[in-house]
């Protein structure tokens, strides 16, 4: 067990969690994703809250997996994970550093999520285009709304013609 | 950067509590893991229970038929379409059947295994065999524009569980729903071929969507009304439809028979149709085989 004072312990316990990368996505972090909602250290242990991307996003499991297996590493033998539902995640918590993170990957950043009251419009023409992470063109075309995982969609950029992701605003 | 992460792979060796995983993705936990399910005071918990089960088995059943067009879609990108949609309704099916498990002692694996037929509520639509794509899109447009507005009306449902879900959900079902319009006139507005392709689907599909807003006296409980809004859900088929040059069926055309249901019970009641057995068959014959087998 680790033995500092609570408050230093919580600030450690973070630190560690924050640093657990995502399994799909592994040049960010849980926190770069805003996926991590809490850690609490308690008399019981560590207890780390996360919140789903997606309803049927696979990598939960790993991420609590990962979580548990870092923390024990770093002296927190009690660890529990739990999962938020509420609010919905969007990938408008994504990080600033997060994004940066992602382009320097090929990976384009989410632009802000819609949101509104009432009824979801619908639509039928293609969103606005990704600015390429390559070349930092916004001329750019999707090909296809979704790739490899839900999370993200592919492009081609008309400029440089190279082929990227983006991850769709959600 | 962490460097005992470099290969995610080399954590699979790892032992973890349940010491069951052997791939991602296997060493299932409950997806409400640490989430407080117990029903508030003042709600009817078997109602509740039951509206769960119902839309659970809509977005299990309807993922299963998704699933089997994987490795037969016309296009690598539709395929990772299909395969993506497939997994957001099997994620949602898993909240919501240990949502009702939650209510009933029962776990999702039970709830989806080892049930019969008959303890099925899925609507008939979720289990139709898609005849080509045209029925696919098609079959997706109606059910997600369905479920996207029941799911609206859920979001603010008194249970704090089946509401969160269900605002998950409303997201997801948003691209569904997106996907599937963008398809309709895309092949509505296509060939000749594809159009008439496209106006034969939905002369298949449409007399399946009465169904979906049967009045509903579980779904009156939580959200205060019956069921979706049918004006609305038609107006925004029209829409779609009013883009891909397509005529939407006439209301009235008498329903298959298959689709009728049985003295006026049909899916929710656990009338299925002869699809349903197929598709049990596939879903739960692993799990029978092998009780107490983990994945």
């Amino acid at each position: 067990m680790v033995t500092t004072v609570p408050s230093q312990a919580a600030t450690v316990a973070y630190d560690v969690a924050a640093g657990t990368p995502d399994p799909e996505l592994p040049m960010v972090t849980v926190a770069d994703l805003g996926i991590l909602r809490a850690v609490d250290v308690t008399g019981d242990g560590v207890q780390v809250t996360i919140t789903p991307t997606y309803s049927g996003c696979p990598a939960m499991r790993e991420i609590g997996a990962d979580i548990t297996r870092r923390l024990a590493r770093a002296g927190f033998d009690r660890v529990t994970v739990r999962t938020q539902l509420a609010p919905a995640w969007t990938t408008d918590w994504i990080t600033a550093d997060g994004r940066r993170k992602l382009a320097a990957a090929g990976i384009a950043p989410p632009a802000a999520a819609p949101r509104g009251d009432g009824p979801v419009p619908l639509t039928l023409g293609l969103p606005a285009p990704a600015r390429c992470p390559r070349c930092g063109s916004a001329s750019t075309r999707r090909t296809a709304e979704f790739s490899a995982t839900a999370c993200k969609s592919l492009y081609r950029c008309g400029e440089c013609g190279e082929p990227f992701e983006a991850v769709k605003p959600l | 950067m962490s460097t005992d992460h470099d290969n995610p792979y080399d954590l699979l060796g790892d032992d973890h509590d349940d010491g069951h995983r052997w791939a991602f993705g296997t060493g299932f936990t409950d997806p409400l893991q640490g989430i407080d399910t117990r029903v508030p005071d003042g709600l009817d918990a078997a109602a509740l229970a039951r509206q769960c089960l119902a839309l659970g088995d809509d977005a299990l059943i309807y993922s299963h038929r998704l699933q089997q067009w994987v490795t037969r879609m016309p296009e690598l990108e539709e395929e990772t379409a299909i395969a993506n949609i497939a997994l957001d309704l099997l994620g949602q099916a898993r909240m919501l059947l240990a949502r009702a498990g939650a209510i009933l002692g029962q776990t999702e694996d039970q709830l989806a295994f080892f049930r019969a037929e008959k303890d099925f509520r899925n609507m008939s639509l979720a289990e139709h065999a898609d005849a080509d794509f045209a029925e696919l899109a098609g079959r997706l447009l109606i059910f997600s524009a369905w479920r996207l507005a029941l799911f609206t009306e859920l979001s603010a449902a008194p249970d704090p569980v089946l509401a969160a879900i269900a605002a998950k959900g409303v997201n997801e079902l948003t691209y569904h729903r997106d996907y599937a319009a963008q398809w309709v006139v895309r092949l509505g507005d296509g060939t000749e071929e594809s159009h008439a392709r496209m106006q034969r689907a939905l002369a298949t599909l449409w007399p399946l969507a009465g169904e979906l807003f049967q009045p509903d006296p579980d779904a009156a409980g939580l959200t205060g009304r019956a069921s979706a809004d049918r004006g609305s859900f038609d107006a925004l088929i029209d829409l779609v439809l009013a883009a891909a040059g397509l005529d939407r069926p006439e209301a009235a055309a008498p329903p298959a028979a298959s689709y009728a249901g049985v003295g006026g019970r049909s899916g929710r009641d656990g009338v299925h149709t002869e699809a349903m057995g197929y598709i049990l068959a596939e879903l739960q014959s692993v799990a029978r085989a092998h009780p107490g087998a983990t994945w």
